[in-house]
């Protein structure tokens, strides 16, 4: 039983002391790993905000705007211009969304809404292994720009190395963040989007339009997804079995509250970070393999004290 | 003209309170299971038993677990797959343990260690509600698929790591493994299922049913009236998971006859959660109605295009599939939000008042 616990509380934490290199290794990873379910979770976050649908399909946009880029590409576009249509396909499809599903099915309970979403996860499959087949696919990075390679850190008794594509990963995500916050702040349809989101009856009231606001986050949430399925992709392939990253990022949303920006991104580092160490750490005790749910069981007892996630809005329920 | 109450006085109060007042439901009941007992084993071959029935009463059965948490006590759950999983690996220990207890004696009583699970992963419940509340149930899902994986003894450590069904007979008669026949397993099936069928009917309807339904349309008024939330949730969550794992039990027993942990993954508890909501919240038929239709709706589609000369290769038949039945979910959705069940009242409204307009 001593010697259990010894396992579990001490052990641990001297292998991080007597190799700190790997520690901060894992850190980094844990963070970039981090950076990534973040800006997945942000796509969750935007429409959830915007129109209280909880979008399951984010997970297939990502795999769906990855495909599109690296399939145009594929068929002769250049890198940039296929960048450019890719952006449109992602525009058509909020648009289509918004009339298709959204529209018709507006003041519906939020289970259905939820259920639709999964419809539409399914046609994007559909659509997307049709048109771009199944196989993975190497996405485009170099056209793009995007480094290559790893800087190597002497430092702590060892070397630490960063990929420079993970670097450029939270650089493209901060700008990311940053640039939606300043839309959210500063533009018109930004201050409309956080009308829409306190309240629906009082937005439309003062004259704003419901559908061009859902038009506009979803559009925002395919910018998003296509981040993100760029930088995926470049760490590994674009493949469909992207898509499992996206319930990762479901943890993540507890954690920081569904209708929290800067909780996505907390939320996010945390989950990156706790997951890596954990595997490292304390993995080796049960067997390995704990990465699966660890994450879940982190925002589980999280959510054990705060219901609302770490920045979610105080749930008050009357009768 | 047929189908209406005229005429048709109560005068008990057990009669006013039937779960079927009118004779002609109980008449299309009496017809439904006697097309389940007697026609389809008699008029069925092995192929409309072994691939058609016995998966779509395994489903429905899941799919009234599920209902039964999330459609009438309002608590989404994610984690049926894994429930199923853990109704599974429990009969397959119990019956290597006990090899000669009545195997059907363990297929129920697997249920009762899923139950056991899905009350501990249902505790969360109390505090959290909603879309929290379904991620949290996630949580449960990829704990117990990872320990299906990663612990050999509840597969007895077998090479595949699959759980291999042995044979297992009730009564003298092979039940289970290879040498059983379909016309048994699905009997067995079907009993089953009928017998909880009616227990979860009895049970939606009696005082436990509608505490449920007081916490689901709004808890913290039920826990005014004198509902105590935490035993009500839980139970719901116990009964919930005892369907399900019994359902797991049927699925890897009677109708695969061997699985691994990947048959209770995510998507298996996305696809049971589609049939209760494409079937109906709160509904015990809507979870025939939705089994059948997201169970055989794939089905139907990859045979239909070589019956209507449209050719198909084999991946380009696939990929069309998902998108029609993604096109389809949510068409069902602006059609009848509250599910097919609600379909089936309309026509019942329709009928009574038929040949009027109202």
């Amino acid at each position: 039983m001593m010697d259990l616990l010894m396992k579990i509380l001490i052990d641990p934490f001297v292998q991080m002391g007597t190799a700190p290199d790997l520690l901060v290794q894992t850190l980094w990873e844990g963070l970039v790993a981090g950076v990534l379910y973040a800006l997945i979770a942000l796509g969750f976050v935007l429409i959830f905000k915007a129109s209280g649908v909880f979008n399951f399909a984010q997970g297939i946009m990502v795999v769906f705007a990855a495909l599109t880029l690296v399939g145009l590409h594929e068929h002769g576009v250049p890198a940039f211009l296929a960048l450019a249509l890719t952006i449109a396909v992602m525009l058509v499809l909020a648009v289509v969304v918004e009339r298709v599903v959204l529209r018709p099915l507006v003041n519906q309970s939020d289970i259905a809404l939820f259920m639709a979403t999964f419809g539409l996860t399914y046609f994007l499959i559909g659509l997307g292994e049709l048109l771009f087949g199944g196989n993975p696919k190497v996405m485009i990075a170099s056209e793009l720009y995007l480094p290559k390679g790893a800087i190597e850190i002497k430092a702590l008794g060892g070397f630490i190395s960063l990929q420079k594509i993970d670097i450029a990963a939270a650089i493209i995500a901060s700008i990311m963040v940053l640039s939606l916050a300043l839309f959210f702040q500063k533009t018109r349809i930004g201050r409309a989007l956080r009308a829409v989101a306190d309240s629906h009856k009082a937005a439309l009231s003062v004259g704003i339009s419901l559908e061009q606001i859902w038009v506009v986050v979803w559009f925002a949430a395919g910018i998003v997804a296509l981040a993100t399925g760029i930088m995926w992709g470049a760490r590994s392939e674009v493949s469909f079995a992207l898509q499992i990253i996206a319930l990762k990022a479901l943890p993540v949303l507890i954690l920081g509250g569904f209708t929290s920006i800067p909780g996505a991104i907390v939320g996010g580092l945390i989950i990156g970070v706790g997951e890596k160490l954990g595997e490292l750490y304390w993995g080796p005790l049960v067997g390995g393999g704990i990465e699966s749910w660890l994450a879940y069981v982190i925002a589980l007892v999280f959510l054990l004290f705060r219901p609302q996630g770490l920045f979610g809005e105080k749930i008050i329920e009357r009768i | 003209m047929l189908y209406r109450e005229a005429g048709q006085y109560k005068t008990t109060y057990a009669a006013d309170m039937a779960v079927f007042p009118l004779w002609q439901d109980r008449l299309l009941i009496g017809l439904f299971l006697f097309a389940g007992f007697v026609v389809i084993p008699l008029a069925g071959n092995d192929f409309l038993l072994n691939a058609v029935m016995i998966p779509f009463l395994v489903f429905s059965l899941a799919a009234i677990g599920l209902n039964l948490l999330t459609g009438y006590t309002g608590l989404m759950s994610l984690g049926t797959g894994a429930f199923m999983g853990v109704g599974a690996y429990a009969c397959n220990k119990l019956t290597t343990l006990f090899p000669d207890v009545n195997i059907l004696f363990w297929l129920i009583a697997s249920g009762l260690f899923s139950a056991a699970i899905g009350t501990l992963f249902g505790l969360p419940s109390l505090r959290i509600k909603g879309f929290y509340l379904a991620v949290a149930t996630l949580a449960a899902q990829f704990f117990l698929e990872w320990c299906f994986v990663r612990i050999p003894w509840l597969y007895n450590d077998s090479v595949s790591g699959a759980i291999q069904v042995p044979l297992r007979t009730a009564f003298g008669v092979p039940i289970t493994g290879a040498t059983a026949t379909p016309m048994t397993r699905y009997y067995v099936t079907l009993s089953i299922v009928t017998l909880m069928t009616y227990l979860a009917s009895n049970l939606v309807h009696g005082r436990i049913g509608r505490s449920w339904m007081a916490v689901r349309d709004m808890d913290i008024a039920a826990e005014l009236i004198g509902i105590r939330l935490l035993p009500t949730k839980l139970l719901a969550f116990a009964v919930s998971s005892f369907y399900c794992g019994v359902a797991g039990a049927l699925l890897v027993f009677v109708w695969y006859g061997g699985a691994e942990a990947e048959v209770f993954n995510i998507n298996q508890s996305f696809f049971i959660l589609f049939m209760v909501i494409i079937g109906g919240l709160g509904s015990i038929l809507g979870s025939f109605f939705g089994a059948a239709l997201i169970f055989m709706l794939p089905i139907a589609l990859r045979t239909m295009p070589p019956h209507l000369g449209i050719p198909l290769g084999g991946a380009t038949a696939e990929h069309v599939t998902d998108m029609v039945v993604g096109a389809l979910i949510i068409l069902f959705l602006i059609v009848e939000p509250n599910g097919l069940a609600r379909l089936a009242q309309i026509l019942k409204q329709k009928l009574r008042v038929w040949p009027f307009p109202y």
